[in-house]
């Protein structure tokens, strides 16, 4: 591999080995709750979004596994498998929409 | 900043589709006509920045949390156009397979943060580094208030999409059927949180990221200042 590219993928390895970090903020961010909470907020679930809320059901929903617990270490390991998967599937989609667009 | 499905009415979400589809086709023709083979590898990492550096979720005081979003970086390295695309990819990622964003607001998403951001950022970078060298403190500073401002304004975005929902969706009994918070609190909040918090987190990583390319890999950027013009200069002043 190129000099060059090898020193951006060594930051793009640390950053991923850093990703727990991102754990230790465990409240939703601004008009990202979900339901149950928005209902505790102001009494009830709108209805046009209660409906739409479902549309999706994403395989690994809030970058987690199934059954994990609360304690950052229990969530590290989804946190960390959910960055490797992401990343990944990142460089391949934008790799393959890249080599088809760009023949200089 | 991920709008879940469900915050955005029809009219809303299916307008910024609207929007997105013709960005979207003309990014992908800048991308096609204003980079080399050279920089695809750099395509595929821009996209991988921006979806691992949503994960580094930041808490604040009132138990909101948020995150810098990566783009600005690669608006200002790789131009504007390819960021658009690289934060598409790395959205309707997060989205589909990971739940965070909705669906039926991938339009509304992919413009905040893919189109507002990079544009923004792309922007006043230029304007303030001028055609000072690319390792000039100068650009660092330009960097750094690129991402603050770029983050703040597509909060805002996001806030004023979310905000006018009651306005524009509800019942018989004007009750809200999408986002129940009107304009006077979804912009406050969304611009509080960015201003005091997250936009100097875009404004670090973008001040960082910039100085670590300069430093090992100035080929790559879209515009290279000066380089053009010096050889000549030089040649025939020798």
């Amino acid at each position: 591999m190129e000099k060059n590219l090898k020193m951006v993928v060594v930051a793009m390895i640390v950053l991923i080995a850093l990703v727990p970090v991102g754990l230790i903020a465990s409240g939703t961010a601004f008009g990202e709750w979900g339901t149950d909470e928005l209902e505790q907020a102001i009494g009830y679930v709108p209805a046009g979004l209660k409906s739409l809320s479902t549309v999706w059901q994403a395989p690994l929903p809030d970058y987690a596994l199934p059954g994990q617990g609360d304690t950052i270490l229990s969530q590290a390991p989804g946190y960390y498998i959910s960055a490797i998967i992401g990343v990944a599937m990142a460089v391949a989609v934008m790799y393959l929409i890249a080599k088809v667009l760009i023949k200089k | 900043m991920h709008i879940p499905d469900g915050y955005l009415g029809p009219l809303t979400y299916l307008s910024m589709f609207v929007v997105m589809i013709p960005i979207w086709l003309y990014a992908g023709h800048r991308v096609q006509k204003d980079l080399r083979s050279k920089q695809v590898p750099y395509l595929a990492l821009g996209a991988a920045f921006s979806f691992v550096i949503m994960m580094f979720n930041v808490p604040i005081p009132g138990g909101s949390t948020g995150h810098a979003v990566g783009s600005a970086l690669v608006g200002i390295i790789l131009g504007p156009w390819a960021a658009i695309v690289t934060t598409s990819v790395a959205l309707v990622i997060q989205c589909f397979v990971f739940g965070d964003g909705g669906v039926t607001a991938i339009g509304a998403n992919c413009f905040n943060m893919g189109v507002v951001i990079p544009v923004i950022a792309y922007v006043t970078y230029r304007l303030i580094s001028g055609k000072t060298e690319l390792t000039s403190k100068r650009r660092l500073v330009a960097a750094a208030i690129a991402g603050y401002l770029s983050l703040t304004v597509a909060a805002g975005v996001a806030g004023f999409e979310m905000g006018i929902q009651p306005l524009l969706e509800h019942d018989a009994n004007s009750l809200p059927l999408y986002m129940p918070y009107g304009l006077n609190v979804t912009v406050p909040a969304m611009l509080g949180e960015h201003i005091f918090f997250f936009s100097f987190v875009e404004a670090i990583i973008t001040a960082l990221g910039f100085a670590y390319i300069a430093k090992n890999n100035q080929s790559i950027f879209l515009d290279k200042p000066e380089e053009k013009t010096k050889t000549p200069v030089a040649a025939t002043a020798k």
